[in-house]
């Protein structure tokens, strides 16, 4: 299972290397989504800096929606997904493996972000582990889930409206916890229990969708 | 058999009709108004029901998403009824919603406010129609149908994530006000309040399978339909 993960997210990010649609499509939307923050709440320093943390954590949620679109639009050309499906590699290799290669994109364009919020809102990032570890786990959560519902959605004419409708009310506890966790660590939020809850809430969502990834991504892909 | 409705759904719409209307006379007149909310507290008649309603027919969506999936029972009754009760549930969610904003307004102040329960609701609104947009989209049936039952599933799954992000999030809406652990109910409120809103939730969940019955006939219908142009080679 574990080699045939490895295939596929190496074969995605294979595609991406040489199409490059994330570093010259998506990087510069997600900047693009930053400057707009700004204009859209006044380029006061001090609000912008507040509210860092929740328009890093919005910015990555739409980032993760294009990254889950490309991820299943490769596999639709000269029915690729029919070869997937003929393979013989195991759906639950496959499901890690394109979640993976979503997940390390996903690292990537946080990494951007970040160093935009530092620049544009004047943020500094302080509590270093407890930013890491939301995003490790924010991260993991929505590459998976949004691996889950992009196979729900590829091949469907209307996938692109689809796949946001459905996969953002669901994200909704990511985008919660992930935020508050980050207020925690900045300093911007009010005052609280602490990060744990909200970085335990990650987990718990990563688990849940990793789980019934590996479970049911078979099925789904069978019928897709 | 003409018409949609078969004699259960006239007897459960007959009944359905006999309890609101009760609940509506009870409601609005034989009830005493409240020391605090005065004629506001009406609004308890029919909320709280609506917004049960609402959640059983999601639970109702996610146990038949469930039996479709398993192979033992998988029949494609349990994918329509898992559909009709969704549409239904919409229904409901989307009163809860409004009938809450009616209340929020005088009480609150404001017509909606992020508190837990209420984005809950929102949420859950939302996932569900999703859901019915993914049923309407898909031409392909039993992609249809299992894409869907997945949905339905993970979509009730998420409910229990959703509730703790929330609920930690904020709180404002009061907790349950009749049902408390340490006093039995008759306690808490006046004995014809309590009438009013057993009537109210009996109203409500007769209201439901009337909807349900009368969708899902109609669900059957459209398949025998589908299935007779098939023959014919339309």
């Amino acid at each position: 299972m574990l080699r045939d993960a490895l295939l596929v997210a190496g074969k995605d990010l294979r595609i991406e290397r040489r199409s490059r649609v994330t570093t010259n499509q998506v990087a510069p939307f997600a900047v693009v989504v930053l400057v707009l923050f700004a204009f859209a709440l006044d380029p006061d320093r001090g609000l912008l800096t507040r509210a860092a943390a929740g328009l890093f954590w919005v910015a990555v949620l739409f980032c993760a929606i294009l990254a889950v679109q490309r991820s299943f639009s490769v596999e639709s050309a000269d029915g690729a997904r029919d070869g997937l499906r003929l393979s013989g590699l195991d759906p639950a290799g496959i499901f890690l493996g394109k979640a993976g290669a979503v997940a390390l994109q996903l690292v990537a364009l946080e990494a951007l972000l970040a160093a935009g919020v530092v620049l544009l809102y004047g943020t500094d990032l302080r509590g270093g582990v407890v930013l890491l570890a939301t995003c490790a786990a924010a991260t993991i959560g929505l590459a998976a889930s949004g691996t889950v519902y992009g196979v729900l959605s590829a091949g469907l004419r209307v996938r692109e409206t689809l796949l946001p409708l459905l996969l953002l009310p669901v994200a909704a506890p990511v985008l919660l916890s992930a935020t508050r966790a980050w207020e925690v660590a900045l300093g911007t939020g009010g005052a609280g229990d602490g990060a744990g809850p909200w970085l335990r809430l990650l987990v718990i969502f990563a688990v849940v969708y990793v789980a019934f990834g590996v479970v049911a991504f078979g099925a789904l892909l069978e019928e897709a | 058999m003409k018409g949609t409705a078969t004699t259960l759904t006239r007897v459960l719409g007959f009944c359905a009709l006999v309890t609101l209307a009760g609940t509506v006379v009870l409601g609005l007149w034989t009830t005493p108004p409240d020391v605090v909310q005065g004629e506001l507290v009406r609004l308890i008649y029919i909320h709280p029901a609506i917004a049960t309603m609402g959640e059983v027919a999601f639970g109702v969506t996610a146990l038949a998403s469930l039996l479709y999936l398993w192979r033992r029972t998988r029949d494609r009754r349990w994918d329509l009824l898992a559909g009709v009760s969704a549409e239904v549930g919409v229904v409901f969610a989307s009163l809860t919603l409004v009938t809450g904003s009616i209340w929020g307004r005088p009480t609150w102040g404001v017509w909606w406010t992020w508190d837990a329960r209420l984005t809950l609701t929102a949420i859950l609104l939302l996932i569900y129609t999703g859901y019915l947009m993914l049923r309407s989209l898909i031409e392909d049936e039993s992609r249809a149908a299992s894409a869907a039952a997945v949905l339905g599933i993970i979509g009730f799954l998420d409910i229990p994530l959703i509730h703790m992000s929330v609920y930690w999030w904020r709180t404002l809406h009061q907790p349950p006000s009749i049902l408390q652990p340490n006093k039995p109910p008759w306690e808490n409120v006046h004995p014809s309040m309590l009438t009013a809103l057993a009537i109210s939730f009996a109203g409500f969940l007769l209201l439901y399978f009337y909807l349900l019955s009368l969708r899902y006939r109609l669900g059957e219908m459209r398949e025998k339909i589908k299935a007779r142009r098939l023959e014919r080679g339309v």
